[in-house]
């Protein structure tokens, strides 16, 4: 948990010292989580277990796109509310990889 | 490339947030990585492998950046500058940093392929380094690619609209 979260924040930090936005944005899709979990579970599982955990990811990396997507469209378009747009939408994030992985993977498991 | 020469390193940005807005930041990141570890043990690596691509830290990022842009924007309230002007701006704000993470998302994807593909057969001493610069130059490429082919489309947005010729002045 706390190399997770030094991570996170060291990406976060670097962020927000580069400009423009658009650019430092960037940095919100950095492997942050798997930079800090996948040394812990290779040495815990091998490097197969975790070579299983970044095929799936690149499905997460697919949702994550539809939702940064559509919660850029939502606050640039639509002008909504940060905070509800940028958490309800996480459920957009959970259909879309859920959904790649049932029909990528799921019939395989 | 010249847009490249753009991108620029504004340390003042630091100064601008609040002690507890890095906390947050500490204690999402922490959590999510937690529960990835946590997932990934109970439902095994190939569940656990979608929430290592989770949107662990834009919710918290968005959030406290629109809110320090209101801040900003309401700090120089006058005549012209109305208090709603700075929640628009800060949504705006938030929705441009929401844009470059899903530029990103495409970098995160590559770093993601590079490590499925290599660890089998390579050391991740070697495979980690080389995804994590993949996804450097991934993002960083499609970024520089999107500017470049924006500005382009608005500077020929400008010449049509422009009046051409002689004959503008005719009525």
């Amino acid at each position: 948990m706390l190399v997770g979260g030094t991570v996170v924040s060291a990406f976060s930090l670097l962020g927000e010292v580069l400009k423009p936005k658009s650019f430092a944005g960037l940095l919100s899709a950095a492997p942050s989580v798997a930079l800090a979990t996948i040394p812990l579970a290779a040495a815990a599982n091998g490097r197969e277990y975790v070579s299983i955990e970044a095929r799936t990811m690149v499905l997460g990396a697919l949702a994550f796109f539809v939702y940064a997507v559509a919660v850029s469209r939502m606050l640039i378009r639509w002008k909504w509310p940060v905070l509800p747009v940028t958490s309800l939408s996480l459920l957009l994030w959970f259909a879309g990889a859920f959904a790649l992985w049932y029909a990528l993977l799921g019939t395989a498991l | 490339m010249s847009v490249v020469t753009k991108i620029r390193i504004d340390p003042s940005g630091l100064g601008q947030s609040h002690w507890y807005e890095y906390l947050i930041r500490f204690i999402f990141g922490g959590v999510v990585t937690a529960l990835a570890g946590i997932i990934a043990k109970h439902y095994g690596p190939s569940v656990g492998g979608l929430f290592l691509a989770f949107p662990a830290i834009l919710p918290a990022t968005a959030t406290l950046l629109a809110k320090s842009e209101q801040e900003k924007k309401q700090s120089q309230v006058s005549e012209s500058v109305q208090p709603s002007d700075g929640i628009i701006r800060g949504r705006e704000v938030a929705g441009v940093d929401a844009a470059g993470a899903a530029m990103g998302t495409i970098g995160l994807a590559v770093f993601a392929l590079i490590l499925w593909k290599g660890l089998p057969q390579l050391s991740l001493g070697l495979v980690l380094p080389l995804a994590t610069l993949a996804y450097f130059v991934t993002a960083l490429s499609i970024w520089s690619l999107r500017e470049t082919l924006w500005r382009r489309v608005r500077e020929e947005f400008r010449k049509l609209s422009r009046p051409s010729g002689p004959n503008r002045h005719r009525s």
